[in-house]
């Protein structure tokens, strides 16, 4: 049985045959856009939304800061059907071969043997696979693919979709609002607690593909729950773009941890919006680990809308030779005695780019909240580079923000420390890696932890001289 | 066991080793005293290997094999074995979880994990340290003593031959001191030998070694047996270093 720990750098790489891709053509258009959205039987609001977004895509330019973002959008396959078929499986032994093998290159079967709660697993557009536990559902839990809540709980995806994140957020948000498919969609009733995670697991397959799933998770009052996604796309030539969505509501003393591994191949953009809205007394966490794309731009964004509301950032990014991981987090303080705290570990090696950039904001009524933002970065040789960019607004004076961030190299002396106890130069290095990053990886589950651990050595291996 | 012949090392263009000679038989106790700033800590990193000092000329012989082209991790496991004066704090890291790579990387045997923790516990009960002492990061808000007898829970767990102490009883009080003795007292024995780096004579009471050597300006001056020993313990070895000469500072 292949669990993530022994996946090896190469199965992310392996491209599957891709024919479908034949039918669909490249580039955008309105009749692109009416495709999507007949071929997938929407309601006419949903059409009406993505026709809406794909004009303000043409009006609002790409951000004026930040990496370069140098993507013909015209070479883009905005839409893909991996299956023939509409819909999605119920059982493991209905998928068809090739998507079977991938999934179990990824360990999605081993992990669903492990008694997660569900598993949604995204295959190019159309999700051809997922569960959910019976118990789940019995208590009102909906955990589904976004194009099949659409069909079967219009009335409650109307509600909350683009609600956090509205089209002319950014000339990103539009384009997903226009050509989005797929996703997940989360909802847990009021008082319900699951106690194992709730995962997915996207994957990008064709090259030039882009992947604009779109994830909407709601939590009612008192309700806890902790949804993981993990993201791999295997490398191909072409510049492939990743413009996914998510919107978290989390209410009234609810709890979510919002956890992801983005592995994409290193020739993507990652250009990924995520953004919660935090009521009163309730708790957001996002971790994050950010190893893979060559260029991300990835900024999760809380607003703590409601007296007593909390989040926490906790975010990983390697950035290898060739890679910009412009990370970081965002968080809106716009109600009284709020609490953020931000942790980000940032790690670059071989010419590799991390930025950290982010904004706390705190507005005139929030008197009494507290923000702690700690930003350490790691570099590993004289060719890598890390930044710093926070940005801090306080608007008010009763309000405490603290900020720290430290830039620094692998101590040689700790180096010299652990292989005086016989440890190889190598190993030494990993260690006192593993040692940076362990609070943040201490918050994810233990799959997850060891394949982050595991995703990092195959990071460092080689680089050693 | 160990020979280090005529040993010269720099630090960039500073000349720190001028010219040492030493011979640490094996089941012999050593004992190298001296000011600070005469070389005695630059003498035990360099026998460790450490990459800042770079052998000018001379050589280090361990079982009569030059060593001086040695990785750190391969003195390492050659069984040379620096207790350092100023451990270091690497946060994040189990100090099990270290203690239990090291023992891997050093050698073939891999007890179990239960023999393992058993050893571990046993040991620390010994050195009157906490239970939950290696469950925290590697050394990190360690207080002093804590850190010093870490080194020597490692030494214990890594069975090396040629133990090289330095400072280990700064930062120490005095029931911590007798502990750190007590402890390698019992390890040694005529298969391992101990050099013991030091300013004070107060560990000496409790260690006894065949031989003291007085250190400065990077040269051994004095050595002596045990009636030198005994004789420094009276006296201190203050006589046998010449006043620092320099020269005063040029005024306008």
């Amino acid at each position: 049985m292949q669990t993530f720990a022994d996946l090896n750098r190469e199965i992310f790489n392996q491209s599957n045959r891709s024919d479908y891709l034949k039918k669909y053509k490249k580039g955008l258009s309105e009749k692109l856009v009416i495709q999507i959205s007949k071929s997938k039987n929407e309601p006419e609001w949903m059409l009406k939304h993505r026709l809406k977004s794909l004009e303000a895509f043409y009006e609002i330019k790409l951000p004026d800061w930040g990496p370069k973002i140098d993507l013909d959008f015209e070479e883009i396959t905005y839409y893909a059907n991996a299956t023939d078929q509409k819909g999605k499986f119920d059982s493991w032994e209905d998928i068809p071969e090739d998507i079977k093998n991938t999934f179990e290159k990824l360990g999605i079967p081993a992990a669903e043997k492990k008694m997660l709660a569900g598993v949604g697993s995204q295959y190019e557009s159309e999700t051809v696979y997922h569960n959910l536990k019976k118990e789940w559902e019995e208590l009102g839990v909906v955990f589904e693919d976004m194009d099949v809540a659409l069909q079967k709980h219009e009335d409650l995806v109307k509600q909350y979709f683009m609600t956090c994140v509205p089209i002319r957020d950014h000339k990103l948000s539009a384009l997903h609002g226009a050509v989005w498919s797929g996703g997940t969609f989360l909802y847990v009733p009021d008082n319900v607690s699951i106690k194992q995670p709730l995962q997915a697991y996207f994957r990008m397959n064709a090259p030039g593909l882009g992947q604009f799933e779109h994830t909407i998770i709601i939590l009612e009052k008192n309700s806890h729950a902790h949804y993981i996604e993990g993201c791999s796309a295997p490398k191909y030539g072409k510049e492939a773009l990743h413009a996914g969505c998510v919107e978290i509501f989390v209410e009234e003393d609810a709890h979510l941890r919002y956890s992801s591994v983005e592995n994409w191949s290193k020739d993507t953009y990652n250009l990924n919006t995520k953004r919660a809205l935090v009521g009163k007394n309730a708790t957001m966490e996002w971790v994050g680990g950010n190893m893979g794309s060559g260029v991300t731009m990835l900024y999760p964004c809380s607003i703590l809308k409601d007296e007593g509301a909390r989040c926490d950032h906790l975010g990983i990014a390697f950035a290898n030779a060739g890679q910009v991981q412009d990370t970081g987090a965002k968080v809106i303080h716009t109600a009284p005695h709020t609490s953020s705290k931000i942790i980000t570990k940032n790690l670059s090696k071989d010419g590799g780019k991390s930025i950290y950039r982010g904004l706390v904001h705190v507005l005139p009524q929030a008197h009494d909240c507290t923000s702690n933002i700690n930003c350490d970065a790691l570099i590993l040789d004289p060719d890598s580079t890390s930044d710093t960019f926070p940005d801090i607004k306080c608007e008010n004076t009763t309000s405490e923000i603290t900020h720290e961030a430290t830039v620094g190299k692998v101590n040689e002396e700790n180096i010299f420390y652990l292989m005086s106890r016989g440890i190889e130069e190598e190993e030494a290095k990993s260690m006192i890696i593993n040692g940076f990053i362990e609070p943040i990886i201490k918050a994810l589950p233990l799959e997850y932890a060891i394949e982050m651990n595991r995703l990092i050595e195959l990071e460092m291996e080689n680089s050693i001289g | 066991m160990l020979i280090v012949k005529n040993l010269h090392t720099k630090i960039n263009s500073t000349e720190i080793l001028r010219g040492i000679n030493l011979e640490i038989k094996a089941g012999e106790i050593h004992a190298i005293m001296g000011p600070n700033g005469s070389g005695k800590s630059t003498l035990a990193k360099t026998i460790m290997g450490h990459h800042n000092f770079k052998v000018t000329k001379g050589n280090i012989f361990l079982n009569k094999k030059s060593i001086l082209n040695d990785k750190v991790c391969e003195r390492a496991g050659k069984g040379i074995f620096l207790a350092f004066q100023h451990p270091r704090e690497i946060s994040g890291i189990k100090f099990s979880t270290f203690l239990r790579t090291a023992q891997k990387a050093k050698s073939d045997k891999t007890s179990s994990v239960i023999d393992f923790n058993k050893e571990v516990k046993d040991k620390m009960k010994d050195l009157h340290l906490s239970p939950e002492f290696t469950d925290r990061a590697v050394n990190t808000g360690f207080s002093g003593g804590e850190k010093k007898k870490g080194e020597i829970l490692q030494m214990q767990i890594l069975e090396p031959k040629l133990v090289i102490l330095d400072e280990i009883d700064s930062g120490l009080d005095i029931d911590a001191l007798k502990q750190v003795a007590k402890a390698i007292k019992e390890y040694h024995n005529e298969n391992t030998a101990i050099l013991i780096i030091t300013h004070y004579q107060r560990i000496l009471e409790y260690l006894h070694p065949d031989y003291v050597h007085v250190m400065t300006n990077g040269k051994i001056i004095k050595s002596g047996n045990k009636d030198f020993a005994k004789e420094l313990e009276k006296n201190g070895y203050a006589n046998y270093v010449a006043p620092t000469s320099y020269k005063l500072p040029a005024t306008s």
